[in-house]
């Protein structure tokens, strides 16, 4: 596995952390090392695996998307609306009072399921879908995004029992283990590790890889589910604020508020250094 | 009422292919008969209410109505944020059946009595609460509660309670008039239409005249008919296996609080006092103990209305 620190980021991802410094400093504030860590899992799952029509987004056909980790949600407003399912305007009114995109995702948004926020919820709510499919033989596939912080939630490891115990091949739940949380680091607050071995022990098929590495995301999202008759827990290893040197890993940009432009010229400015 | 409520989800779920049901870890060979012939309909999860609430959600925002069962404090307390977030925030069809509402379990002690149950559901929003007095009732309840839009939090009593029902039409936030009255009114909920129908006919003997409303659901509130009822009488009297703070006494009291009656109407609540109820024994020994049995809202009723004749005289 290449290393989450060192690698470097291409254009399209630099574009992206543009993107959201610029929703950033319209809002003023924003979980800004929760989004940059997500970014490459959410440009890979949007470019090269889900299936979803921008135009109708309750297309019955879709794969389910949903972001448990609702904080990081910059990261999919970013996309969503690149990906046109709404106005890229949008992004400048970002938690402003006439806009439609708030700190959290809601699910009257277009492009999102579910409302999350409130940690420990997305996971059983995709579980529902994934179940709904299966009732229907339907085709579509469920894909959870979970933070590791979130993961000290007793709700996760409910629903890990229970899509094991429905050996729910078409769930996919992505962790982005950026091993930091508001206080401090995983391993200082709540420890997970070792986090894998508790996936497959809840009956989960495995894997892990460098979730800032498009090649090698795009290498494993393309082939779930990894187990027909097993869901699927894909470790992405990341860095809290990938991408800002200055915010790496650094918990005071957890969330910012009063981001001003200045601030914003600053984190632009470091981006472009990589 | 349990078994009526249950029987009717097998039933309502073999014409619709819409429903689901999910148990956490409930009584063996429950809904028997669903798991045989619906089994891809037929969920039991475990010990897991969160996720249970949650996946409750997933599948209801996927087009299912979902009945979702096991004890009423667990279902509400225990989840709470679930069924706040996940059921009231997406206006989910799902409904939570609650077994022993009010101190049903009061031989299982206070982690099994659903005190506060109407109280926290009744905040949420989108949220509707239905506690039926009977079999009969529930039965009338249940096709209802296919077609209902958003969350609804059905109050289960102990089961083979009186039947005391009428057959008059039955909708889920249409409050039923029981009895004609010009003293005071007595209002109740759930396994309590019993309570208030005794009373009115103790006050009767009394000579005071008692009408009795029957607030099966208890949010949204009919207000328009207990407006019409409340204007009658010079005393209103809210009867419930609930503690007084948050259910049918405090909608109640939030009304009539703000309805400013000329003249102002006496007004009291019986319930389970602001504690967690001491003691074991039965559900009628416990809520005798609380203060809520017939004798006492008799009582109660003939000091609201001794005041108003020390007042007018």
């Amino acid at each position: 596995m290449t290393d989450p620190m060192t690698i470097r980021l291409d254009p399209r991802s630099l574009a992206l952390r543009r993107t959201i410094i610029r929703a950033l400093e319209a809002g003023q504030r924003g979980h800004v090392g929760a989004a940059f860590s997500l970014v490459e899992i959410l440009r890979v799952l949007y470019d090269d695996v889900l299936s979803y029509d921008a135009a109708n987004p309750r297309w019955s056909g879709r794969d389910r998307f949903v972001l448990s980790k609702g904080h990081g949600c910059l990261a999919l407003y970013a996309i969503l609306a690149e990906k046109g399912f709404f106005p890229e305007a949008e992004l400048s009114k970002f938690c402003q009072s006439d806009g439609l995109l708030g700190g959290h995702p809601e699910h009257h948004i277009p492009g999102v399921e579910a409302s999350t926020g409130s940690l420990g919820h997305g996971m059983s709510i995709g579980l529902g879908f994934a179940l709904n499919a299966r009732c229907e033989d339907a085709a579509y596939r469920t894909f959870v995004v979970i933070g590791d912080g979130e993961s000290d939630e007793g709700s996760i490891w409910e629903a890990a029992l229970c899509a094991g115990k429905h050996r729910l091949g078409r769930f996919i739940v992505l962790t982005d283990y950026n091993k930091h949380q508001s206080y401090g680091s995983t391993a200082e607050v709540q420890d997970l590790e070792p986090l894998a071995d508790k996936w497959r022990a809840f009956g989960f098929t495995v894997t892990e890889v460098n979730g800032h590495d498009v090649a090698a995301l795009r290498e494993v999202l393309t082939k779930v589910p990894l187990d027909a008759a097993r869901p699927t827990a894909v470790i992405c290893h990341t860095v809290k604020g990938k991408g800002i040197p200055f915010a790496e890993n650094n918990m005071a940009w957890h969330h910012q508020s009063k981001v001003t432009a200045q601030d914003a010229e600053r984190l632009v400015a470091a981006l472009e250094i990589r | 009422m349990r078994k009526t409520c249950l029987d009717s989800v097998y039933e309502l779920a073999k014409k619709d292919r819409r429903i689901v049901f999910i148990g956490s870890d409930l009584g063996v060979g429950t809904l028997n008969q669903f798991k045989q012939e619906l089994p891809d309909r037929f969920f039991m999860e475990g010990v897991s209410e969160a996720n249970i609430v949650g996946m409750a959600a997933g599948l209801a925002l996927e087009g299912k109505i979902v009945y979702v069962n096991t004890i009423a404090t667990f279902i509400t307390r225990r989840c709470f944020e679930q069924v706040v977030l996940d059921l009231g925030l997406h206006n989910a069809n799902v409904r939570l059946i609650g077994n022993g509402g009010g101190v049903v379990y009061a031989p299982l002690g206070p982690t099994h009595l659903a005190i506060d149950d109407m109280a926290i559901m009744r905040v949420i929003p989108n949220m509707t609460i239905v506690a039926p007095c009977d079999a009969n009732e529930m039965a009338r309840l249940m096709p209802l509660t296919v077609e209902h839009r958003g969350p609804l939090y059905i109050r289960l009593g102990k089961g083979g309670d009186p039947i005391v029902s009428t057959d008059a039409p039955f909708e889920i936030g249409r409050a039923i008039p029981m009895a004609g009255g010009s003293d005071v009114l007595l209002v109740s909920t759930g396994i309590t239409l019993k309570l208030a129908l005794d009373a009115a006919a103790g006050l009767k003997a009394e000579g005071i005249s008692a009408a009795v409303l029957h607030l099966h659901t208890v949010k949204p509130l009919d207000v328009e008919t207990f407006m019409v009822h409340a204007s009658r009488v010079d005393a209103i009297v809210a009867i419930e296996e609930h503690s007084i703070l948050g259910g049918l006494g405090g909608a109640l009291a939030e009304i009539v609080a703000e309805a400013g009656f000329e003249p102002a109407k006496r007004f009291k609540r019986i319930g389970i006092p602001d504690m967690f109820p001491h003691g074991y024994g039965s559900q009628a020994s416990m809520m005798a103990r609380c203060g809520i049995t017939a004798e006492r809202t008799i009582d109660v009723v003939k000091e609201l209305l001794a005041v108003r004749t020390a007042r007018t005289s």
